[in-house]
Formats: C-alpha cells, structure tokens, sequence
C-alpha cells in the first residue's frame, strides 16, 4: 500500500512536468491576452510583460520554478482574475467533487443494481432493456444528453433549475440549502451518470453471470441458503471487483465529462473555471485546474484499490 | 419398472425412481441419466462408479436440486428422500433439506470454497440458516467441527481464507460444512480425485469415522475400484447414463455379471491392498465411451467394447434383471448361477 501511495506521487510528479511541458509548446501566452486586450501592443512592451512574469528565462529554469512552487501548494497568481490560483481553485472544486462523486456513486449503484436483476433475469424483457438503455447512454454524447434532459424537464416540464447549483433567492437553514443544492444536482448528475451507468450495468451484468455458474455458488446453493443471500452475499461480492476496477479506470473519463456537463448546466465547477481561462489564455490557472484534475484522477484510483483490497482478501494477501 | 430391493424392513431413505434427465447440448437433446432406480438406506454407503462422463455428478447433482439450469431437466421419474419427491417439491422446501438433512461435498475442492470469505464464515453460515444459532456460537461450532476433520490449529484455521488452506484442507473444510447439521445423507462426488493419495486415504477414513458416529448414509462417487471395496456395502456400475450393474460390494467384485463391469475388475489386480498406494490410472477398459448423442438408443450402449456383442445387442436394450440382491443390465450376463 504504501508503495502504491509512493507511485501516485511520482505520477503526479510525472503529470505537472507534462502538463507545464505542454502549456509551453502550446503558441500564445499571457502577454498575448494583456497586449490585446490593450489593443495592440509593439515588441519592447511585449518583452517587458514576458519578464515581469519570468518568461523569458529558459524552459528548464521555468519548470524548476513552477515545480517547486507546487510542492509548496503555491499554484502562481492568476493574472485574469487577480487571485493566487489555489484559491481561486479551492473555490470551485467543492462543486466539481460534488458533481463528479454522486454521478459516479449513483452510477456504481444503480449499474450494479440493473446489472443483478439482467443476469437474474437473463431472457427478461428488462434485461433487453437494459442492454439497450446501455448502448443509448453509452453513445449518446453527453452534451446532446444534458440539453436533451434541460428541455424536457427545466424547460418543458419546470421540474429542475435551468442552470446554477444555488438559489440566491432561498434562504434558510443548512436542510434548506442542502435540499436546494441537491434539487440544482439532479440533472446535471443524471447526465454525467448516464453514461456510465450504461457500462457499469454491461460489465456487471455479464460478471454477475460468470460468477453464477461457478462452483463456490454451487456451495452456496448446496447449503440450501435461499437465492437472495446466494446473489447477494456470495455472488455478488465477487462479481463486483471487476465493476470496481472498471469504474476506478473510469475515473478520469468522470472527471473530464463533468467539465462538459458543467458547461451545458453551467454549473459553478472547475470544468466551468477551465473553459474560462483557456479562452483568456490564463497558463497559471489552467495548469492549477489540470494539477488538481490529476490529484482527484489519481486519489480516485487509490480509492479503487482500497475498495478492491476490502472486497477481496487474495489481493491484500499479495501485496 | 419399479422393482428395486426390498430387503431391508425400514423404509428407504433415498428411493430413486425411473430418473431419466435430458441434456442439451449443441449436439442435440439426449437422456444423460436414462432410467435409473436405486435405493439407499440409513447408515448405509453404496458407491457409484463409472467411468468419466458417464453421469455421475449429473445423479449426484439431481438428487441435490442443483442440476445446470437451463441445459438439463429432469424429463421423468421421481426422487423420494424421506418419503417426499425433492423433484415435485418447491425451492424452499429444497432449502430446508439442503445442507441440512441432505448435504453433498463436491469434486473441485480448489474452487468450491467462496475465495472472499473467511473458511469459518461458511460453515458458520449453515448453522445460522438451519440451526439459527447466533454469530459467536456459530465460530464457535464451526472451530469445533475444523477440529473434527482434523484440521490443525482450528481456533486459528477457522479465520483463514480458503487461498490460504491445502487442496487437501479446503476439502476437510467442505466435509466440516455438509456435515455442520448432520446430514441422514452425505453425497461425496469424488471427494479425493483433486488430492494426492496420502491425503486420499486420510479422507476416507474420516468419512468412515463420521459415518459410523452419526449413522449417515453416504453414496459415494469414485472412479476407483479400491476405494469401492474398502469403503461401500453395495456399489451401482453406471455406464453412459444407464445403471448397468447393482449389487452388493463382494458379491459383484468376486461374480461380475455384466462384461464392461468384468472389465474394470480386471484392470485392477489386488484390489484390497490398493487404498494406501500409489494407484495407476483406473477403469481403463480397452475402447470408447459413446458419445452423448448416441445416448437413449434403443441398443446395448457397451456393444462397440463388448467381446460378447450379437445381433440382439445392437438392436434391443437390455433391461435391468433384478434377482434378490443384484441387478444387470445385459442380454448375456456373466454371473453363473446369479442371473438365470
Ligand atoms: N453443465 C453442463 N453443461 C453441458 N454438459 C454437461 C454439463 N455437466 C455435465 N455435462 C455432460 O454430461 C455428461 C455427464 O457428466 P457427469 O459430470 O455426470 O459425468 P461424471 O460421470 O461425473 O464424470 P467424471 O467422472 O468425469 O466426473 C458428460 O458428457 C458431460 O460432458
Ligand atoms: S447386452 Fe450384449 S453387448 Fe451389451 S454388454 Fe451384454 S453381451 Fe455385451
Ligand atoms: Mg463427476
């Protein structure tokens, strides 16, 4: 275990170097952005802007700097907004991790869920269903989805808030607010979940399946223990490592789609955040957003394994 | 058809009737177990055997409720366990029998122990569901029973995984667990095939031990001819899903009456001196099994092995002679004076 934590750390060592890499190759930088919004600017001011903000010095000087100010949780200073970039960052992730922990929690749930009672049920109409509702949410972009859900059910049918994730007009206790916070989640959950739901469903499924015919459930049967204990104590358990590996590689793929979901419900998040400060070309903030992606990447993962470890006692017994 | 023995005055535990299961495989539908009677009585260990695919475990398997869902049924016959038809009978009534009054221990020992819980946890799980005890007695019986079988440091043993036991352990461990409620009936499906021959015979001693200490029946499924006579008063010869021969364990083995059973006895030379040695690989009589499509066919199914073979055997079946004691499924048996 200690070794897996060391390994993240080197990764995410691996990622900053990669991402600031990235960032230089890329053309423009904030001297761009400050000279048009000038309107225009000549190449003396232009060089000033560059080594004010250190620039001009070599790209290996440059990383040196900026990595060492990571390691010191110092992200730079937005020069868009004004704010050092960890605070303006530590600001939005609450929303995004809310975002992004309840679409993957209630994609597990409700994947594992369906993918039981398929594999119950293998010849049922609902398993055909679910096959199909698989493939829908699966290749059905996640932006078509969320508009599709925001005209049906803010718009046509004004169930859900159009857009937010508060309303500034409610006030009143912490029940009040968490109700309101949760009515503003609704959608924009179901959309990031949808997808995954699909494939969490599929894998469980088709797992539930194997691990019915295998002999340990024959035991279990053997034992006359009545069917209900025999799926969900003895099969599933089994069953859902794979589930669970899949929705920890899966992690990333949640975090990248709740930037998108974000957008269309314009919700307050990082996914928000990134967009801005690509347009305004804010290399600070951007490379923050990226960090912290990786960090939630990356924790997400080792999450993965302690739940894989909890669910199987051969793997801990590997090291 | 329902002349099986009756020499024994109590009722019999175990009456099996006419049993015929069909099986479905991409080859077609054919009868895996075709016709099969046979009874067995309390204290009593009759043994099966056969060669490989002959419809062992699908027997075994039967009788426990637990057949391959969706490619076999069972197409006729009746299976009376204390007097009740288990194949009429409803899923929690099967419940109730299973683990309980009927347990069996399986042929894989390596993958029928449930990887993701501790060995005290499973045998525990019986005794809850059928004795309702509570969660510390039922650690508590279960070290007692891994005491039983001789498991070494059970109050330890008891909290392992079954990764982390022998081949040979896993498989006491699943003896601890059908006979946690002390079963009237013991299905033992090979219970040694998957073990070296030390272990083997350690195995059988135990069943012995436990059998005569609780007066459980036990049908016994094995492919190994030294086993038979050590352990089972009576023995069924199964022979592509047909039972071809039934008697008592000495008299068959001394008067065989049908050719393929002959055979088997032949291959084995010194039958009583084998149990705790290296064995070679047994029931090798020269020639094929039938495959399964050729199963069901109105012929003698040994004809293709049989150096006896006429024209009647090809075109009729020959069905199962009773006398006293024994039966024979064979135009021509071979027993002299037995089957007249
Ligand atoms: N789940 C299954 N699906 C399809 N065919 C099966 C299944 N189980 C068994 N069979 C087939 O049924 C036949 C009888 O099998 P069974 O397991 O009863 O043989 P057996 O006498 O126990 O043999 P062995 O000594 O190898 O255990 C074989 O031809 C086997 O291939
Ligand atoms: S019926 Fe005929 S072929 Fe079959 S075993 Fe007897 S003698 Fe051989
Ligand atoms: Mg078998």
């Amino acid at each position: 275990m200690i070794q897996r934590v060391a390994n993240a750390a080197l990764l995410l060592i691996a990622v900053l170097v990669l991402n600031f890499t990235m960032m230089h190759l890329a053309p423009g930088d904030i001297a761009d952005t400050i000279s048009q919004s000038m309107g225009g600017a000549d190449a003396t001011v232009m060089q000033q802007i560059r080594a004010e903000y250190g620039l001009d010095q070599p790209f290996l000087f440059q990383l040196k700097t900026y990595i060492t100010k990571v390691l010191h949780f110092d992200l730079g200073y937005s020069y868009f907004y004004n704010q050092p970039v960890t605070t303006l960052i530590l600001e939005k992730l609450p929303a995004t991790l809310l975002l992004v922990i309840s679409a993957q929690l209630l994609a597990l749930v409700l994947g594992i869920l369906m993918g039981v009672y398929a594999a119950r049920n293998r010849n049922g109409f609902f398993s055909f269903l679910v096959t199909l509702f698989a493939l829908l949410g699966y290749s059905a972009p996640v932006f078509w989805t969320g508009i599709l859900l925001l005209i049906a059910f803010s718009l046509k049918i004004q169930w859900f808030p159009v857009a937010g994730m508060v309303d500034v007009t409610i006030s009143g206790g912490f029940f009040t607010r968490a109700l309101d916070i949760a009515h503003h989640l609704f959608l924009p959950m179901i959309t990031l979940a949808s997808i995954f739901i699909a494939l969490y469903s599929r894998l469980c499924r088709a797992s539930v399946m194997e691990v019915l015919g295998t002999d340990y459930v024959r035991t279990a049967k053997a034992k006359g223990l009545p069917e209900r204990s025999v799926v969900y104590k003895h099969a599933l358990r089994n069953a859902l490592a794979p589930v669970v590996t899949l929705a920890g590689l899966q992690f990333s793929a949640v975090v990248s789609g709740a930037v998108l979901v974000e957008t269309v419900f314009s919700w307050p998040g990082l996914g928000s955040l990134a967009l801005q400060s690509i347009i305004a070309r804010d290399t600070p903030t951007i490379l923050g957003i990226l960090f912290f992606s990786a960090l939630v990447v990356i924790v997400g993962n080792l999450l993965t394994d302690i739940v894989l470890r909890m669910l199987d006692p051969r793997i801990a017994s590997k090291g | 058809m329902n002349d099986s023995f009756r020499s024994q005055n109590k009722p019999a535990l175990l009456k099996v009737q006419n049993l015929t299961i069909e099986l479905t495989t991409r080859l077609g539908t054919a009868p895996v177990i075709d016709d099969v009677s046979f009874e067995l009585h309390e204290g009593e260990t009759l043994c099966f055997v056969g060669e490989s695919g002959c419809g062992k475990s699908m027997t075994a398997l039967a009788l426990m409720g637990l057949l391959p869902e969706k490619v076999s049924r069972i197409a006729s016959g009746s299976i009376e366990f204390n007097g009740v038809d288990v194949t009429q009978a409803s899923a929690d009534f099967l419940n109730q029998l299973r683990g309980n009054e009927l347990s069996m221990i399986f042929q894989e020992p390596m993958t029928s122990l449930n990887p993701v819980f501790t060995v005290g946890e499973q045998i525990a799980e019986v005794l809850r569901h059928h004795q309702g005890v509570d969660k510390s007695t039922g650690v508590k019986l279960a070290t007692q029973l891994l005491d039983q079988v001789k498991i070494p440091e059970a109050h330890r043993r008891v909290h392992s995984f079954p990764h982390e036991l022998s081949g040979g352990q896993r498989q006491r461990v699943m003896i601890a667990m059908a006979l946690a409620c002390q079963p009237k009936l013991l299905i033992a499906d090979e219970p040694t095939t998957a073990l070296d021959v030390t272990v083997q015979a350690q195995i059988f001693d135990l069943l012995d031990e436990l059998q005569k200490e609780h007066n459980t029946a036990i049908m016994l499924i094995t492919h190994d001819m030294g086993v038979v006579a050590e352990m089972a008063e009576r023995m069924v010869v199964m022979y592509a899903g047909r039972k071809i021969e039934e008697g008592p364990v000495d008299e068959v083995l001394q008067q065989p009456a049908h050719p393929y059973t002959r055979g088997l006895i032949a291959c084995v030379p010194h039958l009583q001196a084998f149990m705790h040695e290296e064995r070679v690989p047994l029931l090798e009589v020269p020639g094929v099994v039938p495959s399964l499509n050729q199963f069901g066919g109105n012929q003698c199914l040994f004809a293709d092995r049989c150096d006896q073979v006429n024209e009647r055997c090809l075109n009729n079946r020959p069905e199962n002679k009773y006398t006293n004691q024994r039966s024979v499924a064979c135009w021509y048996p071979t027993a002299e004076g037995v089957f007249l």
